[in-house]
């Protein structure tokens, strides 16, 4: 496979993943909010900051708005042409990538992915998302998900299939933790106590917004910790969008492109991957805590893109000098 | 209105369907009768089906305004353009004869030059051209096969008679749109396509990709074939990608590939892989910097150098694009005398050479009657069409020719032949041409019928989508039973 198609469905698959994972922290942080309609503007404001400072989009985010409202953030997130990382900007990008590879997509899935960009550019997305959040949310993940199964059903399972699961798990894991790390960011309102009703309201969305919550239950019955919901997100080994989960993924798919075993290592982003994935299966939850959960998420995500400049390294570079000709379309602050 | 024709004006020109006013010609009898039962509604329908599937397909060119690309669909008739098989016949024996000079003309120009010693064309016309590539006089190019894919544009005049307007013998574009345009109508018109054997075209890219696998430097039964495309961001993207897809082999972009030992290679993922052909689809200037413009960051460089010692090949050749030169063209008929001892079977469109004395001041003083055009212009620009142009316009152009003899030829304006076509609110008829795709390997396949663009702006007779115009599907059908009755 040639090295920019590597890189191409490797971009377009996470780009595809960013998109579904902004969707589902907009939408939770909707749902929250209509749980605390009473509160007062300064309360309301503390809730979209946090998404702002998880998503590390402070700086260009207050270059364009003067306030983090829901109306900012939520447009900022969602429809943003100068946000990189917005979903109608990932979806963009996604379908660029797409577009450069299409000999090697099946019509169906540029089909998907096409009109979902074609969708989010039409009046049509404007008015579901004035009409419902909560409709253009569910739209946009739901468009992603058919997208990843129309991707297993129509794609050949072989070499560029395996570059499109590391872009996706390696995605998904840092969003996970990223979500994650808004709960952290979230502050209790004054005289709310950590493991209190509001408190547990909070961690609920975080399970839903993983779409978490049915397997959460069945393991954790009856309880809501937020050390629980931690350890299930972190390091539950078969919930998939569980981190540890991503990353068990992600490292069996780099042995699968190298056709290494995977109880070895053939070069420097199997090593880095297999190591994270380690660290996940014998970490405690405790052991986390103790660490501080910010720190740890943080530390999981700059992991995640040591294993991502190696893998591109490995398999992806192949423009001869900088600017010659400039197809990823990623944003500088990316590996 | 219905998907009627009672309101179309036929008249003041060669119209495709209709012989006479409300008599359609006997192959389009079947077709008026489907349109007939259509209400406006189907129609409409149909219309905005065949444009949505266009646009979900991605079968679109990009237009940039104000550095931000706009992807639009190639505006599409529904209407096709029918060609009885016996007119088509001729126009496929026209293109082989034609195509045949056109190697052999290549072959000697960049050889012995028998045809400038001859002086049938002038040594200075060949030497002038923008396109001639002196450095590759005496190179032996695989199976003596230069222009392995030719685009030719043909027209009729008032009268139905085919002339040959230009050959495309560099990258001729246009094919995928002819591809799709079929798969289109077949899917919102399955009964018509019942009542016609309509003559397939999906066997090109089968043939396309047999050609070029069969063009590979000696030795190597089972060549890498790529195809070569300056990028996502030409406008030809789409087809370039579509046409990979469809013979199954890779598109590259010049930063794919690199050369070592004269040797070419394509980074993959588990390291170099040699490639031995080339579709190219980017014009000689760009192909390599160390050869070519050494600003082009399109190319390869070292290619050059590798096709030289014959280790890759190149589809078409370097060099072609003298072919191309509208002076040239001027000699067509000429070289098919002078190679093949035949006359040609599709004339030309009258041409005058402003670097004749006598032709020069002829274009002079009725610049204002004839179209003028530069030698190596294309897609609708450099070109001056006289009875339309404004005084200034005209004034410019004759300067120019007076300026620069060697660089423009004018011709009549031909009334190009007129199909009906779908217009706002009612069926029109509107100027077409047709552009026939022509592989030259071992044996010459031209899938029937070709590309038909269709100026979609009333009254303009120029068909270039940059321009504003569409395309329609181009049926190639048996003769009705009775056509010779007509």
């Amino acid at each position: 496979m040639l090295r920019r198609v590597a890189d191409a469905l490797y971009w377009m698959s996470r780009y595809i993943e960013r998109a579904e994972n902004n969707a589902r922290i907009l939408d939770v942080n909707i749902q929250l909010l209509l749980d605390f309609e009473n509160q007062n503007e300064a309360a309301v404001r503390r809730h979209w900051e946090p998404i702002i400072n998880s998503l590390e989009d402070r700086e260009l985010f207050f270059s364009i708005h003067p306030e983090a409202t829901a109306e900012t953030v939520v447009d900022f997130v969602s429809f943003e042409k100068k946000n990189p990382n917005s979903i109608y900007s990932c979806i963009g990008r996604a379908r660029e990538n797409a577009r450069t590879v299409r000999e090697l997509v099946s019509s169906e899935m540029w089909e998907q992915i096409n009109s979902l960009y074609l969708y989010l550019g039409s009046e049509r997305s404007r008015s579901v998302f004035a009409g419902s959040g909560y409709e253009f949310f569910k739209s946009i993940v739901d468009a992603s998900q058919l997208f990843q199964g129309i991707t297993d059903a129509t794609m050949n399972h072989g070499e560029g299939w395996d570059f499109l699961q590391v872009g996706k798990y390696t995605e998904r894991a840092d969003r996970t933790s990223r979500i994650l790390d808004v709960k952290y960011h979230l502050l209790l309102p004054t005289g709310e106590k950590v493991g209190g009703n509001v408190d547990v309201v909070q961690w609920l969305a975080v399970l839903k917004s993983c779409s978490a919550m049915e397997a959460y239950r069945k393991l954790y019955v009856g309880q809501v910790a937020p050390w629980m919901v931690a350890e299930f997100l972190i390091t539950n080994d078969t919930f998939p969008r569980s981190i540890r989960f991503c990353v068990n993924r992600l490292d069996l798919a780099l042995h699968r492109i190298s056709g290494i075993s995977h109880t070895h290592y053939g070069n420097e982003a199997e090593r880095l991957s297999g190591r994270l994935s380690s660290d996940l299966a014998y970490s405690t939850i405790a052991d986390i805590f103790s660490f501080g959960l910010h720190q740890y998420l943080d530390r999981i995500q700059s992991r995640l893109v040591e294993v991502s400049k190696a893998m591109l390294k490995t398999y992806c570079d192949w423009m001869e000098e900088e600017g010659k000709m400039h197809y990823p379309l990623k944003s500088p602050a990316e590996a | 209105m219905s998907g009627s024709f009672s309101d179309y004006q036929s008249k003041g020109f060669f119209d495709e369907m209709f012989a006479a006013e409300g008599v359609a010609r006997p192959h389009y009898r079947k077709l008026m009768e489907r349109f007939q039962d259509m209400g406006r509604e189907e129609f409409e329908r149909k219309r905005a089906l065949a444009a949505q599937s266009l646009l979900n397909q991605g079968v679109t060119f990009t237009v940039y305004n104000n550095n931000e690309g706009t992807e639009r669909i190639f505006p599409f008739d529904l209407i096709p353009r029918i060609i009885p098989a016996s007119e088509w016949d001729f126009i496929e024996r026209g293109l082989a004869q034609r195509i045949t000079a056109l190697n052999m003309f290549l072959h000697d120009v960049y050889h012995d030059q028998r045809i400038l010693k001859e002086k049938i064309i002038p040594g200075e016309t060949i030497r002038s051209a923008a396109h001639f590539r002196p450095e590759f006089m005496g190179f032996d190019v695989p199976k003596d096969i230069y222009i392995h894919i030719c685009g030719t544009d043909l027209i009729r005049d008032e009268s139905g008679v085919y002339h040959v307007l230009e050959d495309n013998a560099r990258c001729p574009s246009g094919v995928s749109y002819m591809l799709e345009n079929r798969q289109v109508m077949k899917r919102i018109f399955p009964k018509l396509f019942g009542r016609y054997s309509v003559r397939p075209v999906d066997t090109y890219s089968e043939e396309l990709v047999k050609l070029l696998r069969s063009v590979s430097p000696d030795g190597n039964n089972e060549p890498a074939v790529v195809l070569l495309t300056p990028g996502i961001y030409n406008s030809a993207y789409f087809e370039h990608s579509f046409l990979a897809r469809s013979m199954g082999i890779e598109i590259v972009v010049g930063a794919d590939l690199v050369v070592e030992n004269a040797r070419v290679y394509m980074k993959t993922t588990k390291g170099l892989k040699p490639v031995d052909v080339i579709y190219r689809r980017l014009d000689d200037d760009f192909l390599d910097p160390k050869v070519f413009r050494p600003d082009s960051l399109l190319g390869v460089p070292g290619l050059v150098e590798a096709y030289r010692r014959g280790n890759v090949n190149l589809a078409n050749a370097i060099g072609t694009g003298v072919a191309d030169d509208k002076v040239v063209y001027y000699y067509v008929p000429q070289m098919i005398k002078f190679y093949l001892g035949e006359e040609p079977i599709l004339p030309n469109v009258p041409t005058y050479l402003s670097a004749n004395d006598a032709d020069r001041a002829y274009i002079l003083e009725h610049a204002d009657e004839l179209v003028i055009k530069a030698a190596n212009e294309s897609g609708g620009y450099g070109m001056l069409i006289g009875p339309q142009a404004t005084k200034a316009e005209v004034e410019k152009f004759r300067g120019l020719v007076a300026a620069n003899p060697r660089n423009y030829v004018a011709q009549p304006v031909v009334n190009l032949s007129r199909a009906p076509a779908f217009c706002e609110e009612s069926i029109e008829g509107r100027h077409i041409d047709l552009r026939p795709y022509i592989l030259y390997g071992d044996k010459i396949t031209i899938v029937p019928g070709g590309l038909t663009r269709v100026a979609l702006r009333k009254g303009s007779l120029v068909v270039n989508s940059s321009q504003g115009g569409g395309s329609k599907d181009s049926w190639v059908v048996d003769d009705e039973p009775d056509a010779a009755a007509c």
